[in-house]
C-alpha cells in the first residue's frame, strides 16, 4: 500500500459539508481538540507506519 | 572528617578500622565507589566468581527514603542468580494490575497479565533501602563461604590520580587519610558522582522543567495494590499528575506532579503536604483514613548520560553514568543491568582469559541500553508534561479517547516499564542460524521457563552454557580456555518450546554469564559454537 494522493472519497462536497458540520457550535479550543480526537481515530484506522509517515508527510 | 550528606535508613557496614590504613598502600584488582544497588550488586557477583571486589562508601549503609521502588523481573532474575531475590520477593509488594484516571474519570484499568513460566514476578515494589539489605546480607553470606569482597563504610575518596595500569586514590575516615591503588575503578556513586566530577566529566543531557512531590505515607488503608495514577488529578492542590501506589510496611507512595514554579521549603512544609494527601485520601475513601507522613522530599529530574561510560581503567556505571526520568523503573533496574554486563566481563580480564579491551563492549553496550532508557523515559515525560499547546490537546485527545475507545490505550503513557534491551547488531553476537522465536534472537537476555521442577534460569548460573533442547546430543567446549557446559532438556515444557523453540523441532543456543543470547543453531555444531564463544569474549575479529 503507498499513501493515496488521488481523489478518493465519493461525493466530495458532501463529506466536506459534514466535517464542517462537526465543528458547528464549537469553540476554537473545542475544535482543535475534536480534530486532534479525529486525527488520532484514523491514524488507528490505517496503523500502516509507512502510509503515515508518507502522511505526515505529504500534510506538511 | 567523612561528611554525612544524607540520613541512613540503617546501617549496614559501620566503619571498622583495617590494618591497611596505617600499612603500605595496597593495590586492588577492583575498587567500586558506592555502596548502592550497583556498587552491591557488581561486588557480589565478582566475589561468587572469586574475583576480589572492595567496596567503597562515604556513608554506613542504606540511604533514608523508599527512592527506587519498583524492581522489574530482569533485575529480579539477577538477584536469582546471585542468591539475594527470595528475602527481595518474599517482602516486596507483587502488582498486576493498574488504573488510569484522567480528572473525576476512572480512563481504563491495565493488567500486566503475568506469563506462566517465570520464577519471579514482572515487579515488585519494595523500598531501596531492603533491597541494599538483602544484597548485602549475601555479601555476607558469601564472604562466610570464602567469596573474596569487602565493604569499608564511612571511607571517602577524597582525590585521585590516573595513570595508566591504576588509579591512586586519596580515601578520608574517621580515623583520618590514607592511599589504596585500583587496577579498575568502578564508579557506581550515583547522579552525583564525586569520581565524575573529579575526573571534570560532563554529564549531558535533558533537564525536565518539573517538581515532583514524593509523600511516603503509613496507613492501614483497604486500597487494593495498584497502582494508580491521575492525569489532572481532581482532588485540590494536586498539581498536574498523581500515582498511588504500595509498597511493604503499610506505606503507600504518593507522587504529585507540581509544576516548575514552586517555592521548594513551603511545599515540603508537613502541614501543605499534610493538605495535598487528605484532598487525595478523602477522595478516594470518603475520608481521611488515620495516617502518618513517614517521608518527603521534592526532586526535579534529568535525562542524561557520560559521552562514553569507559575512561582507561576507570568505568561508570548505574546512575554516575546515565540518568532517566522517574517514569518506567529504569534507574535502578538499569544500573544493575550494567553491573551485570560487567562483571563477568572484568572477571575474565582479571583472570587473563580475555584482552582489556572486552571491557569497551561493556560501554558500548550498555550505552546503547542509557539511550534506549532515556528515550523510552523522555517519552513519557513527555506525554506527562506536554510542552506546547499541540501537545497538550493531543495528550488530551489521547486520555479523552481511551476512556471509550481501546485503540488509544496504548497511546496513555504514564511511563513504559523496565525491560532489558537486546543488542541487536552487537559484535559479540551471532550467528543466528535457527528459525526460532524474535524474542530469543542473539543479543536477548533469556526468558525464564520451566524445567523439570525448577526453573530455566536456575541452571544459568554465571557462567557460559550450552543450552541443547530437543533430542539432538551435544557435549561441552572449550575455546579459549574457557568452557561451555551443556544444559540438557530433552523433553521441553510447553512454555520453554515456546519461547526458545517456536515451530523448531531442535535448537542448540549458546549463552554468556549475564544470560544474554550469544549465538543459535538448528544442532550441535562444535566447531561453530567454539568460533561463536570466541567472538563473544572479543577474540573474533583476528
Amino acid at each position: 500500500m503507498t499513501l493515496i494522493l488521488e481523489p478518493n472519497i465519493p461525493d466530495p462536497d458532501g463529506f466536506y459539508d459534514e466535517l464542517l458540520c462537526a465543528h458547528e457550535e464549537l469553540t476554537d479550543d473545542e475544535s482543535e481538540a475534536f480534530n486532534a480526537r479525529l486525527i488520532l481515530t484514523l491514524c488507528n484506522h490505517i496503523g500502516d507506519r509507512e502510509i503515515l509517515r508518507a502522511a505526515l508527510e505529504a500534510a506538511k | 572528617m567523612v561528611a554525612v550528606r544524607y540520613e541512613t535508613a540503617f546501617k549496614l557496614y559501620p566503619y571498622e578500622k583495617v590494618p591497611a590504613q596505617s600499612g603500605a598502600v595496597q593495590r586492588h584488582p577492583v575498587v567500586i565507589v558506592g555502596g548502592g544497588p550497583v556498587g552491591l550488586a557488581l561486588a557480589l557477583d565478582l566475589g561468587k566468581k572469586g574475583t576480589p571486589a572492595l567496596v567503597l562508601d562515604d556513608h554506613d549503609g542504606a540511604g533514608l527514603g523508599s527512592k527506587a521502588i519498583c524492581f522489574a523481573k530482569r533485575t529480579l532474575d539477577i538477584a536469582s542468580r546471585l542468591g539475594a531475590s527470595a528475602s527481595m520477593v518474599d517482602k516486596g509488594v507483587v502488582w498486576n494490575v493498574g488504573k488510569v484516571f484522567h480528572g473525576e474519570g476512572n480512563l481504563f484499568k491495565f493488567d500486566l497479565l503475568p506469563e506462566s513460566g517465570h520464577r519471579n514476578p514482572a515487579f515488585i515494589n519494595l523500598q531501596q533501602p531492603y533491597f541494599e539489605r538483602f544484597l548485602v546480607d549475601e555479601i555476607r553470606n558469601a564472604q562466610k563461604a570464602g567469596a573474596p569482597i569487602e565493604i569499608r563504610g564511612r571511607n571517602s575518596v577524597t582525590a585521585m590520580k590516573q595513570f595508566d595500569e591504576y588509579t591512586a586514590l586519596d580515601i578520608q575516615t574517621p580515623d583520618g587519610p590514607y592511599h589504596l591503588e585500583a587496577e579498575y575503578l568502578i564508579a557506581c556513586d550515583g547522579a552525583r558522582s564525586s569520581i565524575r566530577d573529579m575526573m571534570g566529566l560532563s554529564f549531558d543531557g535533558r533537564v525536565f522543567e518539573d517538581n515532583f512531590l514524593i509523600a511516603d505515607v503509613k496507613m492501614k488503608a483497604d486500597f487494593p495494590t495498584e497502582r494508580w495514577f491521575w492525569f489532572e488529578p481532581p482532588f485540590k492542590d494536586s498539581g498536574q499528575s498523581a500515582l498511588l501506589h504500595k509498597q511493604p510496611d503499610d506505606i503507600w507512595r504518593i507522587d504529585f506532579q507540581l509544576g516548575w514554579d514552586i517555592d521548594r521549603e513551603k511545599e515540603l512544609d508537613a502541614d501543605r503536604i499534610r493538605a495535598r494527601v487528605d484532598a487525595m485520601l478523602s477522595s478516594q475513601a470518603g475520608s481521611v483514613p488515620e495516617y502518618e507522613l513517614h517521608w518527603t522530599s521534592i526532586y526535579t529530574f534529568q535525562c542524561r548520560r557520560m559521552e562514553t561510560f569507559r575512561h582507561g581503567t576507570v568505568l561508570f556505571a548505574g546512575d554516575s553514568a546515565h540518568q532517566v526520568s522517574p517514569f518506567g523503573a529504569r534507574g535502578a533496574n538499569s544500573g544493575v543491568q550494567d553491573a551485570e554486563n560487567l562483571a563477568w566481563k572484568l572477571d575474565l580480564v582479571l583472570k587473563g582469559l580475555a584482552e582489556d579491551s572486552l571491557l569497551d563492549t561493556y560501554a558500548t553496550e550498555r550505552e546503547f541500553g542509557a539511550d534506549e532508557n532515556i528515550l523510552n523515559s523522555s517519552r513519557a515525560t513527555d506525554f506527562m508534561t506536554p510542552k506546547s499547546n499541540v501537545s497538550k490537546t493531543f495528550r488530551n485527545a489521547v486520555l479523552d479517547l481511551a476512556g471509550r475507545h481501546a485503540f488509544a490505550r496504548p497511546l496513555v503513557n504514564s511511563g513504559r516499564l523496565s525491560v532489558p534491551c537486546t543488542y541487536d547488531g552487537f559484535d559479540l553476537f551471532g550467528p543466528d542460524t535457527l528459525a526460532g522465536p524474535d524474542i530469543t534472537r542473539p543479543g536477548a537476555t533469556c526468558p525464564d521457563a520451566p524445567v523439570d521442577e525448577g526453573y530455566l534460569l536456575d541452571h544459568l548460573s554465571g557462567a557460559f552454557h550450552i543450552l541443547n533442547i530437543g533430542d539432538g546430543t551435544a557435549i561441552s567446549v572449550t575455546s579459549e580456555g574457557i568452557t561451555a557446559d551443556v544444559i540438557n532438556i530433552a523433553a521441553p515444557s510447553s512454555e520453554l518450546s515456546a519461547r526458545y523453540l517456536g515451530d523448531e523441532p531442535c535448537a542448540v543456543y549458546l549463552i554468556r554469564p549475564d544470560q544474554h543470547v550469544v549465538a543459535r543453531w538448528a544442532s550441535f555444531d562444535e566447531k561453530a559454537i567454539a568460533a561463536a564463544l570466541k567472538n563473544s569474549i572479543g577474540k573474533g575479529a583476528e
